[in-house]
């Protein structure tokens, strides 16, 4: 049941709110939008990648003599074939990466760190040939002992990863090697004193599993080096700029001699930020001087790309009597994967970030261990973290007899709130979306039925500003051509061309967005951090009001006046009497010189804040520890929600994935620390059977630092899930899980356990 | 994937003549949806593919009261599911429809499910509830034996991958019968199961038992029949208590392993709680109510 937003504005739009259908939407239900797998060239080649099949291991040698002999192979490369690089740190927009990690996570050097991990790649004239050439390349290894799970490789003894790695404590480095990258401390106020003076005082442990973004279209790019040095490509990518640095500094080439077009993209989450293949297949391209296509399949996705941290998390909360909090300590430790920079940073800022404490501390530590380099996923780091507080916060619900919704009250995050990191927030809407729930038809439905039971969990992310830019042009029939470098996941086409349309009083349907290669728009961070249609949709707002000065001069040329002297109001151009709408001043542009064509880049230093509250009723079989979710209700602070059918496709699929990394997603490891489930069947993404429809409640709190009050949504909702799916089951059956997934056979054993 | 040479025989001769003839590995296809996966990711290896969708024996479908259901090996899970002759084996017809999606079920046949050997199978547990015999041809000569002693482990029969697999007899059902399975999976549907179970029931007019046959999957190398518990329940009415004892008697016949797919002591709790409800749903259909297993 969707109605419409609550919103908390009283501004009035013509095009903002509505429903228009989506610009690319013909393309993509009839098949004809171009992926990255549809471009073709003539004499293209296609290339594979040989993996590691060890977990870790040095690379002693390897032969690809025989591959390269072989007829139709056109070019092997391994990592001799990167350029020097010294050790870079390159910001990404959502994270930042050093470059020589970068080059030996695409193609090992001296180490296989994980097992899929990219030691070699071949170009032939078709996919079996090149795979046929791969299984020709000989590698010799000195295998070593794996470690998986972040406690395990925090320990003294355990197998180290990077020799030359010290822990960075807040700046100062460690004197010994070791798995810890980083040690980060957050603190306000006065923590023990504030804990010892607590009339409730709790502290639980929680581990959660390794899970994957599971974007449906695998990793694939196409390369042209061309003869004239020029390096051509087209991928799936959520940032045409970012990849172009990437690939830039990896080959130590000039950013001017790499265009990056983004192809439509099949989901990202976060997961195709960093490039995987586009600089592996621009090393073949210039071997063999053809295009160069490589395509992962899904097992190289899971084994290779991805995943998000797995984490172990401790949280100690202190309360009054009435439930109002008044201390809190955190100890996150995230698997960083392969190599350092994962979702720690996020993850420790977002622990308390749903309520108002004066008395905090975090310490949170990036572990290297033998996966895949962990990547970000949808809020990064914020999921685990708040598995962790949402459910302690339950449980000091329960033990108080005190309603979850008023507990969040008491002690929700407000404008002024000093978070444990330092930000004051502005205005927010969490006691809003909190009121929302408390009023929803949901909540006041008594849910009936043995094994049945409801929970409740808030969430929150920051979310980004960043740069972006656009340029429009004024066609002679009354449209416009919007052309951005923000690559569109989630609509953000139509949620961006909607606030050009509101800015200069046109129908959506009348601004004819399209997203352009890196040669032909200004720079634009990537889709990431929920900011696209904040970022890219404030400089959207401002080209509008450069279109609308350029416009006011053309009027006031026909008009023989000063411009002034023109008002524009709701599309239409006047003075004194004469008016002309927008399509009647655009008809006459020709007469009046040279084109209109506006153009306009943002660059903002700020977080835009969504909270989310989600509702969950689920039944457990207490005989088999199956889950079946019986109603979902996601609520959700979207400042204004420029397209609120997309809104609700936002906290839908966050939902969906929050609830499949709650009950059955995981990277499960065999004894040989290699994953068993690189594959759909058995990583258990939820089906459309799996689910009920998601309800959804949007609420608008306007954002002060946006015209049209826009906050960031696509994030937020995939945080609150776990910790509301696990309220859920120990109201159905009395069981509190502190582990994710809370799967079948974990919750049938821990129902079992209790029983005893 | 590694090139093959593609054959498609039109009876039974030509294919067992194939087998003599090709040298190297050789893989048979039906509906293709385990073979063309494994061989597309290098789970396996053929140097010859033969299809034998083109052999008519293959396609036979049929019930008659004397001689029972007639199922061709390359008899389709869709043709099971729309046939009138498999409507009294309500078992197979379970299985028939949570075997993949319905693009899967238009080609994924019974009888491949059979000769892919998976302990998980989805078919198989049926298929030995509802008593079926399988025949099959090698160069020696055709032979006949009872679908429990097909599969020889995982992966594995006594085909070998040099004898072909013709069809299967499922004798006649009791007038009063009933017959049911039921997997555990994690999610609601497009998964393995954890752990499987089928039972058959056979009524007399006083409403005792007279006939019971009862199979677990996926909790061992291959599926098994569990006799000793079936027989708990011949000559008794069923109440709640000997079902459970029944259930928990055939559960001592898994022998399963930890995998990601569970436990071993979730899966012996999965057998037990698979084959009471199998048995109650066995039951009810007995009984003469209509039920719907999978609602998808």
């Amino acid at each position: 049941m969707n109605g419409s937003p609550i919103s908390y504005s009283d501004k009035k739009y013509k095009v903002l709110g509505t429903r228009p259908i989506r610009h690319d939407g013909t393309d993509k239900v009839t098949g004809r939008a171009i992926y990255t797998n549809d471009v073709f060239f003539p004499d293209m080649v296609h290339g594979k990648i040989l993996r590691s099949p060890h977990p870790h291991a040095r690379i002693k040698s390897i032969d690809t003599s025989a591959a390269e002999a072989m007829d139709g192979v056109l070019a092997v490369v391994t990592s001799k074939d990167w350029p020097e690089l010294k050790d870079k740190v390159a910001e990404l927009g959502e994270g930042a990466v050093n470059l020589a990690d970068l080059a030996g996570n695409l193609l090992a050097m001296d180490k296989v760190l994980y097992k899929g991990h990219a030691i070699a790649a071949v170009a032939a004239r078709d996919v079996h040939l090149a795979e046929e050439a791969l299984s020709k390349i000989k590698v010799e290894y000195e295998v070593l002992p794996a470690v998986l799970w972040v406690q395990d490789a925090m320990q003294d003894d355990a197998p180290i990863l990077h020799e030359h790695l010290r822990t960075d404590h807040m700046g100062k480095l460690g004197d010994k090697p070791t798995n810890i990258a980083t040690h980060l401390l957050f603190e306000q106020g006065d923590v023990d004193a504030a804990m010892e003076k607590a009339d409730v005082v709790i502290e639980r442990e929680f581990k959660t599993a390794s899970v994957h973004q599971a974007y449906i279209e695998p990793h694939n790019s196409v390369a042209l080096w061309n003869e004239d040095g020029h390096l051509k490509i087209w991928t799936s990518t959520q940032g045409a700029f970012t990849c172009r640095h990437q690939v830039a500094e990896l080959l130590q080439i000039p950013i001017s001699s790499v265009t990056v077009t983004p192809c439509e993209i099949g989901g990202g989450f976060g997961g195709k930020i960093s490039v995987y293949l586009e600089p592996v297949a621009a090393l073949l391209s210039r071997k063999c001087g053809r295009p160069v296509k490589m395509v992962m399949q899904r097992d190289e996705v899971f084994e290779a790309t991805g995943p998000t941290p797995g984490s172990y998390v401790r949280v100690k909360i202190g309360a009054t009597r009435e439930g109002k909090l008044i201390a809190g300590e955190g100890y996150l430790a995230y698997d960083a994967g392969a190599y350092p920079g994962g979702m720690i940073g996020p993850g420790s800022m977002c622990l308390f970030s749903c309520v108002d404490l004066p008395n905090a501390r975090v310490n949170g530590y990036d572990v290297c261990l033998n996966k895949p380099k962990t990547q970000a996923y949808r809020a990064p780091g914020a999921t685990q973290a708040i598995f962790a507080f949402e459910s302690v916060m339950n449980e000091l619900a329960d033990t108080l007899g005190i309603c979850p919704i008023e507990l969040h009250l008491k002690n929700a995050a407000k404008e002024g709130t000093r978070r444990v990191d330092g930000p004051i927030y502005p205005r927010v809407g969490l006691v809003e979306c909190l009121e929302a729930a408390k009023s929803s038809e949901h909540w006041n439905t008594p849910l009936e039925g043995p094994n049945r039971g409801r929970g409740l969990a808030a969430g929150f992310w920051f979310n980004i500003g960043l740069k972006s830019s656009v340029s429009a042009t004024v066609n002679h029939d009354g449209t416009v051509n919007l052309l951005e470098g923000s690559t569109d996941i989630g609509g953000t086409r139509t949620s961006v061309a909607m606030q050009l349309a509101e800015t200069l009083g046109i129908a959506a349907e009348d601004v004819h967005p399209k997203v352009v290669d890196t040669d032909s728009v200004g720079y634009t961070d990537v889709t990431g951090g929920s900011r696209t249609t904040f970022a890219t949709g404030l400089a959207a707002y401002e080209v509008g009001l450069d279109l609308r000065q350029q416009l006011c001069q053309r009027a006031a040329m026909l008009w023989d006046c000063d411009a002034e002297e023109v008002k524009f109001d709701q599309g239409t151009f006047s003075r004194n009497g004469d008016s002309l709408t927008f399509r009647q001043l655009a008809e006459k542009l020709p007469e009046t010189g040279e084109p209109v064509v506006g153009r306009a880049s943002i660059s903002k230093d700020v977080s835009t804040n969504a909270f989310g509250v989600h509702i969950c009723d689920l039944e457990v079989d207490p005989e088999t520890g199956k889950v079946r979710i019986l109603r979902y209700t996601a609520i959700q602070d979207a400042g204004k929600a420029i397209h609120p059918s997309y809104v609700e496709g936002q906290l839908q699929g966050g939902a969906v994935q929050g609830i499949g990394w709650a009950l059955n997603e995981e990277y499960y490891y065999k004894d040989d620390a290699t994953m068993a489930n690189a594959s759909f069947l058995d990583y258990r993404i939820p089906t459309c059977y799996d689910l009920p429809m998601i309800d959804t409640i949007i609420v608008e709190v306007p954002n002060p630092d946006h015209p049209y009050g826009v906050r960031g949504v696509g994030e937020t909702p995939i945080v609150p899930p776990p910790a509301a799916v696990a309220s859920a089951i120990y109201h159905a059956c009395g069981v509190r899980m502190f582990e994710l997934p809370m799967s079948p056979p974990k919750l049938w054993k821990a129902i079992s356990e209790s029983k005893k | 994937m590694q090139s093959f040479t593609y054959h498609a025989p039109t009876s039974i001769s030509e294919a067992l003549q194939l087998f003599a003839k090709c040298e190297g590995t050789i893989a048979l296809l039906a509906g293709g949806t385990d073979i063309l996966v494994q061989l597309r990711e290098n789970h396996r290896q053929a140097d010859h593919v033969i299809d034998v969708k083109h052999i008519p024996e293959l396609h036979r479908l049929g019930c008659d009261p004397t001689q029972g259901l007639v199922l061709g090996a390359a008899v389709t899970c869709s043709q099971v599911l729309h046939s009138d002759a498999t409507q009294d084996y309500s078992a197979l017809r379970d299985s028939a429809q949570i075997i993949g999606g319905w693009q899967i079920q238009t080609r994924a046949s019974i009888g491949g499910n059979l000769c892919n050997s998976s302990p998980a199978a989805d078919s198989v547990p049926s298929l030995i509830a509802l008593g079926a015999e399988v025949d099959y041809a090698t160069l020696e000569g055709r032979q006949t034996i009872p679908v429990r002693e097909f599969c020889t482990g995982p992966g594995t029969n006594i085909l070998n991958r040099r004898g072909l697999l013709i069809g299967m007899h499922l004798p006649p059902v009791g007038a009063r019968s009933g017959s049911a399975y039921e997997r555990f999976i994690p999610r609601y549907e497009m998964d393995i199961a954890v752990a499987c179970a089928a039972s058959y029931v056979e009524l007399d007019n006083d409403g005792t038992i007279s006939a019971v046959r009862i199979a677990l999957g996926a909790v061992g190398p291959k599926a098994i029949g569990c006799p000793e518990a079936a027989n708990l329940l011949v000559g008794k009415a069923a109440d709640d208590e000997l079902i459970q004892k029944v259930a928990d008697q055939a559960a001592t016949m898994a022998s399963p392993i930890n995998d990601m797919r569970g436990t071993i002591e979730f899966r012996e709790h999965l057998a037990s709680v698979l084959v009471k409800r199998t048995l109650q749903t066995a039951l009810r259909r007995a009984a003469g109510e209509v039920i719907v297993s999978h609602p998808h």
